[in-house]
């Protein structure tokens, strides 16, 4: 550390040449400067860059970044974990309802029904393969954090307490509604990514803690590594590696009302983007039904699992009429896309209609001050509702992205062409909402997103500690690797077109939340389309005011709003092109699934249709990013689980609740 | 915006401009000229109640965010989601500047400034010292034999009551509100653990799965991390949890 700020003096008194090696203490720092002239006001901005070697890089510090990191750390690899915030900052602190897996601690369980129940919320787009590995795991996943300290809800006998959820049965389907959500009241995320940060610290993971990863090191198709800023002093990072795991979430804030995080900006399926690498299903985004009306904050579905009804102005409990099994607890997609309807239809409440409400106030006020304490508190700061008296306005808001980074099921980021196949991308990983392995298809069941982090977390450590060795000597890197990335952040910074950063993001927000929402038709989706590649071309005009380096707010948000593009562009295309209804895409023009076959009707007698014909596949798209094109190819679904004697695959059939 | 309170805006940016405080050098960074910059937001009055969303939402954050968005994009400060990270002095408490409503008297400012003693620019506090003192506490569970971790689940015997509020972690979200409005963190805050670390030591203690309990650093009474407590309880403005009381 005191060798790095020695460094840094001798930086600033700004000598053009390239500096002599420091000698090592942990890893070789190797500095070199490259120089920029800005001859408008003949200034040189220099960019020392430090190297490290790592044995493995996690990028992104939520839950399925730490659990990578320190099972990394466990399996004796040297490993960095780079991140833009402090792990407890993570947008998994967010999470609320809890996480499913099959303990049987309320009534007999069995994880063949968890995933069953899976492929059918996925609306068969789910790979089954690691659909099979994440239920399986599931209980021990669970145990194991249980084991870490996690302070789950326990029930009357000390075991851990689990909820009922959306789109959970027994029996796969036949059985009634399954109690397989554990949980720590409703703030099961924030003590998941605590327990997770607490037990990381007894590893000896480098943590680089407000490092904004900027590009990946790609050479030949082979990933090397990661350039990232850090935020506090300005200075470049290339954390070279063998193994580079992506873990940095979802990308909520492309819409404008969404419940996610400031900092949910997609920037790793950015990253994987710019390195010409295919992002898949980006056109599924989740709505979740129950974001406060206004604000946007999260209302769990735990509150629907623990017996919380949604109704319309005429007081009516609609959801029995669209999901007449499981009402309240159908699917996420299902009940989003009833809530619209309704407002649709004129029984919207409140003085505009356009909303409904979750009634509480009928369940017992200690019930909800144990199991649900946040959402009460959240409700009354950001409504201004007394759950135990009122009901909350709500509305479906953007929520989770089912699509990012396609992986297999051991968390290898993979290409796809139909002449070989699925090809695994040397040295890349991803876990974690930035991935896609698929486990959520085309709709994500609640409590699902939880599991997914540290089942898919361990699994790519577990992946690299059985692929490589620590120690392995890395392969050379070009000496001027992650030029074009400095290069993009000198210009940012410099930026002096007329439009603010702010002003770009608003336009980009406000075109997908009207073009891109719950109900999506091909001509308001076209007109999204073209919108959007107006205001990606609007970048080219970007103003920055911030000409500083350290701790420059201005650069870093302009750099985010980069990466929030390139996935707006992706989301609205993919979505635009894709004719159907599937799980969370909705199409007015296209209001049915289009199969292989027809399972709405008897399936003897019907011809397959090639993969061209249907549209039960998955969506692989890329970008240039110099000009905003979209290209969509596909990739057929993995209807196989990973051993059919022990979990049998479920076919496709109809969707209802 | 009523053209009444742009104008004063403009005044406020002026203002703030002007009071840019010169260098301050700590030994948590050596970057160079970390800025103190003051701010005070003029609010501005809604012209009519129950219109249409408006730009600027109820809360703190939302005026900083519009700020920056609108009037100075250099306005630095941290902010995510409900995760603690914007904590910062508002009209002389700390709080979260995500949690804080706007005072909608237009006669009064609010003054904003970064979490006392622990600045890096504008608005953002240097964290680390107080990150490595929760690491110090060692914050992870301890088994004697953890050859079956994973297997099957731990009971707990400790008791709901005392459960919640505390070991649920859920209120604790590091945001360092309580400890850098500690007078006695303030001066010794480099070996006064402060409440905020305090407390989850305390957690730990108490969890009745844990079995290094007296091996763990914080167990001694006298030693200097916890000797620095004065009960001085300077309450911060949002925090009405158990969490100070209980210290």
């Amino acid at each position: 550390d005191l060798l790095h700020k020695l460094a840094h003096s001798v930086f600033l008194s700004r000598l053009p040449n390239t500096f002599p090696p420091v000698a090592s203490y942990r890893f070789r720092p190797v500095f070199f400067c490259v120089v920029y002239w800005r001859l408008a006001s003949n200034i040189s901005t220099q960019y020392p860059v430090v190297d490290h070697e790592f044995d493995a890089v996690v990028v992104g510090a939520g839950g399925a970044g730490l659990r990578a990191a320190f099972g990394l750390s466990e399996a004796g690899f040297n490993t960095a974990c780079v991140t833009k915030l402090f792990p407890t900052r993570s947008h998994t602190v967010a999470a609320q309802g809890g996480i499913n897996a099959a303990l049987g601690n309320m009534e007999g369980d069995d994880w063949r029904w968890h995933f069953y129940d899976t492929v059918k919320g996925s609306d068969w787009l789910g790979d089954q393969d690691a659909i099979h590995y994440m239920t399986e795991q599931a209980p021990h996943a669970v145990v194991e954090l249980e084991n870490f300290g996690m302070p789950f809800s326990r029930t009357e006998d000390g075991k851990i307490y689990q909820r009922a959820f959306g789109g959970q049965s027994l029996k796969f389907g036949k059985g009634g509604q399954a109690h397989r959500c554990c949980c720590v009241a409703d703030r099961t995320g924030h003590s998941l990514l605590h327990t997770l940060y607490g037990r990381s610290l007894r590893y000896d993971t480098s943590y680089f803690v407000e490092y904004f990863a900027l590009d990946l090191l790609m050479e030949e198709g082979e990933c090397k590594g990661v350039i990232a800023l850090c935020m506090e002093d300005g200075s470049i990072h290339r954390f070279r590696s063998k193994n580079t795991v992506i873990a940095t979430g979802g990308y909520g804030r492309t819409y404008f009302s969404c419940t996610s995080a400031h900092t949910s900006t997609g920037d790793g399926n950015a990253m994987v983007t710019r390195a010409g690498l295919p992002c898949q299903d980006l056109e599924f985004v989740q709505f979740h039904p129950t974001g406060i009306y206004g604000a946007g904050c999260l209302i769990t579905e735990g509150c629907r699992g623990e017996g919380g009804i949604l109704i319309n102005s005429e007081g009516e409990r609609f959801m029995e009429r669209y999901a007449p099994n499981a009402k309240d607890l159908a699917s996420r997609d299902v009940v989003s896309r009833s809530i619209t309807i309704e407002i649709r239809e004129g029984r919207g409440c409140g003085p505009e209609k356009d909303h409904a409400y979750l009634q509480l106030h009928h369940l017992p006020p200690q019930q909800l001050a144990t199991r649900l304490p946040g959402i009460s508190e959240t409700a009354m700061i950001f409504a201004g509702v007394d759950v135990t008296k009122e009901p909350i306005p709500v509305l479906p808001t953007v929520h989770y992205n089912m699509g990012g980074i396609p992986t297999n099921y051991k968390g290898q980021v993979i290409t796809y062409t139909p002449e070989e196949g699925d090809k695994v991308v040397p040295g890349l990983f991803a876990c974690g909402e930035a991935a896609c392995a698929s486990v959520h298809g085309a709709n994500r069941l609640g409590a699902n997103s939880l599991l997914d982090l540290v089942v898919f977390g361990r699994a790519c450590a577990h992946t690299i500690a059985d692929i490589c060795n620590p120690g392995e000597k890395l392969s050379p890197l070009k000496p001027n690797a992650g030029e074009e990335s400095v290069a993009n952040l000198d210009k940012l910074r410099f930026a002096d077109g007329s439009m603010r950063t702010s002003e770009i993001r608003l336009n980009m927000q406000k075109t997908m939340q009207n073009h891109a929402a719950v109900f999506r038709t091909g001509k308001v989706l076209k007109e999204g389309c073209d919108k959007m590649d107006a205001v990606y071309q609007t970048l080219d005009d970007i103003k920055t005011f911030d000409r500083g380096i350290v701790w420059n707010t201005d650069l870093v948000e302009t750099l985010e709003l980069q990466n929030l593009m390139l996935n707006a562009v992706q989301t609205i295309n993919s979505a635009e092109q894709r004719q159907e209804s599937r799980g969370a895409h909705s199409r007015e023009d296209f209001k049915d699934r289009m199969d292989e076959l027809d399972y709405a009707k008897p399936l003897a007698g019907q011809v397959r249709k090639p993969i061209e014909e249907h549209w039960r596949k998955h969506t692989m798209s890329t970008v240039d990013p110099k000009t905003g094109k979209v290209t969509l190819k596909y990739r057929p679904v993995i209807d196989n689980s990973l051993d059919a004697e022990d979990c049998a695959a479920i076919p496709p059939a109809i969707r209802s609740y | 915006l009523s053209p009444r309170s742009h104008a004063s805006m403009e005044q406020c940016s002026a203002i703030a401009n002007a009071m840019v405080a010169s260098a301050f050098f700590t030994a948590a960074a050596l970057a160079p000229e970390p800025r103190i910059k003051h701010f005070q937001i003029y609010h501005w009055d809604p012209d009519t109640t129950g219109d249409k969303p408006r730009i600027c939402g109820p809360i703190v954050l939302d005026a900083l965010i519009n700020i920056k968005n609108e009037m100075d994009p250099t306005l630095t400060f941290r902010h995510s989601c409900i995760c603690g990270t914007c904590a910062m002095n508002i009209n002389g408490g700390n709080t979260l500047a995500s949690l804080n409503k706007l005072d909608i008297n237009t006669s009064k400012p609010i003054k904003s400034y970064p979490l006392p003693h622990m600045y890096v620019k504008d608005l953002v506090p240097a964290m680390n010292n107080f990150y490595a003192q929760y690491k110090s506490i060692e914050p992870f569970l301890n088994k004697r034999d953890e050859s079956q971790e994973g297997k099957e689940q731990y009971h707990q015997t400790i008791r709901l009551a005392i459960l919640k509020g505390l070991l649920e972690h859920p209120i604790y979200i590091f945001c360092a509100c309580c400890s850098t409005s500690c007078p006695s963190y303030w001066w010794n805050g480099d070996q006064y653990l402060g409440p905020a670390v305090l407390m989850q030591a305390y957690c730990w203690l108490i969890e009745s799965r844990d079995e290094f309990t007296e091996d763990r650093p914080s167990k001694d009474p006298f030693s200097l991390p916890k000797k620095k407590c004065h009960t001085l309880v300077f309450k911060t403005s949002h925090n009405d949890s158990p969490h100070v009381k209980s210290i």
